[in-house]
């Protein structure tokens, strides 16, 4: 069976503006991914903890509180310190271009802006997925 | 060390990934869960299904809660549908469930049904193999929103639990069928709202007309999930059941037939594999329709042919 692309989407924070994280689930759902969508007000611990569970390729954060700089560099901490840094982090939202740059620098995969087709984000991520996939030893 | 090697210290990270490869059926995939299969087998499995919107996941996220009182490690697995037209999915299920994320012991996996039309996933069986095999006590299985006849969950489980809200009412003279019969616990979710009383009494009814003596006699909790009301009842009926069909050889008779189910399942799957690469490999299936639609051949002799010319045991 063909290996899908599992993304897992979440709104971290207490900021409830989700319609922007909606349109993506639908526009990646359409593309042949299986999304997890875990609604609003996550913990970056509740995140991390989901994605792995679910043993996703990527997790996408949409932030548009303002927190991005301290809820971005945390996510990636806590992937790092349960050894599953494997999993690709991307986000987007109301982000000024010098924190997207010092985001991108910290490991985050790519953060996408407004004005971002969706299928800018479905050929990022397909590509970006297949580069990172490795093969591992089961038995 | 290799992923199974962590999977048997306890690593979570290495349970997801075995359920990835397992659910993706991956090269080797049956000799892992062969090597794995006699760790399993000691987790009680429930599922629950019903329509669309009911509270499934709601009442699996109280029901859980209750377990993991008691220091019980369940294994959730939530399927939603996979779109038939682009192969995706929206998997929501965990929306109900967010304190449940990080509670010890407690793994979440929402599947998504990949082709299956039973209500649940192509691989829930396997997956629920692996939960068992990594130690879970309780295996919670919740299918997608269900129609009438989508009865899979019955081979999966040991206690069948069927969700009705209120509003299920004027259906349930046409749900006598297929939903109805699985039920070992009927569930009226949301019963705060009008008409709950009439639906629990048009309920009853129908299962008294079906009650035999010396059988477990299935009961109806009302509960209001979101509210946390009657999950306690729910889970000491559950509770009742699994000691009921333990005590009686229900149980065993239930999980001998399952086996014989998986056996079929397991030799069909692979039969269709042989086939398809052999027939594939060895036939040219365009020539033949060719020939058949010129009216030189026909395709049941054809079909005869091919069959007697594959040879599946090598």
């Amino acid at each position: 069976m063909e290996r899908k692309i599992r993304i897992l989407l979440a709104k971290p924070g207490l900021d409830g503006h989700d319609r922007g994280i909606k349109v993506i689930a639908s526009a990646f759902r359409d593309a042949g991914f299986e999304v997890i969508y875990t609604g609003l007000r996550q913990t970056p611990e509740m995140i991390v903890e989901a994605a792995i569970q679910e043993d996703v390729d990527a997790i996408g954060m949409s932030i548009l509180s303002g927190a991005h700089m301290t809820l971005f560099p945390r996510v990636l901490q806590l992937l790092r310190e349960k050894g599953a840094d494997h999993v690709l982090l991307l986000g987007g939202g109301i982000i000024p271009k010098e924190d997207v740059e010092k985001l991108e620098k910290m490991g985050v995969g790519k953060l996408f802006t407004p004005g971002t087709t969706t299928t800018e984000a479905i050929e990022y991520l397909k590509k970006a997925v297949s580069e990172r996939r490795k093969e591992e030893k089961i038995l | 060390m290799n992923v199974l090697d962590r999977f048997y210290k306890g690593d979570k990270i290495a349970l997801s990934k075995l359920i990835s490869y397992v659910e993706n059926q991956s090269t080797g995939y049956r000799k892992l869960l062969a090597q794995i299969y006699p760790k399993a087998g000691r987790a009680y499995r429930v599922g629950m299904t019903g329509p669309p919107g009911a509270g499934k996941s709601t009442i699996v996220d109280k029901l859980t809660s209750l377990l993991t009182k008691e220091k019980k490690r369940v294994g959730i697995i939530a399927v939603d549908p996979t779109s038939p037209f682009t192969g995706g999915a929206l998997l929501g299920d965990r929306i109900r469930m967010q304190d449940l994320t990080t509670r010890d012991g407690v793994f979440i996996r929402s599947m998504a049904t990949r082709g299956s039309y039973g209500g649940l996933a192509t691989s829930t069986k396997e997956v629920c193999l692996v939960l068992d095999a990594f130690g879970k006590d309780w295996i919670l299985i919740e299918t997608v929103g269900v129609g009438q006849v989508e009865l899979d969950v019955v081979n999966a489980c040991d206690t069948t639990i069927v969700v009705f809200v209120p509003e299920s009412g004027d259906s349930i003279q046409a749900m006598k069928a297929g939903l109805m019969e699985i039920a070992d616990i009927f569930v009226v979710n949301k019963s705060d709202r009008e008409g709950a009383k009439r639906v629990i009494s048009e309920l009853d009814m129908i299962l008294d007309i079906r009650r035999k003596k010396g059988e477990w006699e299935c009961p109806i909790v009302s509960t209001e999930a979101l509210n946390n009301k009657g999950i306690d009842l729910l889970l000491a009926k559950i509770f009742e059941h699994k000691k009921f069909i333990s005590e009686n050889g229900v149980l065993e008779q239930h999980r001998k037939n399952q086996i014989k189910g998986d056996l079929k399942r397991i030799i069909e799957l692979k039969v269709k594999e042989l086939l398809d690469e052999k027939i594939l490999n060895s036939f040219d299936i365009d020539q033949i329709a060719e020939r058949v639609y010129k009216g030189e051949d026909d395709p049941y002799s054809a079909g005869e042919r091919v069959l007697n010319k594959v040879n599946l045991g090598k």
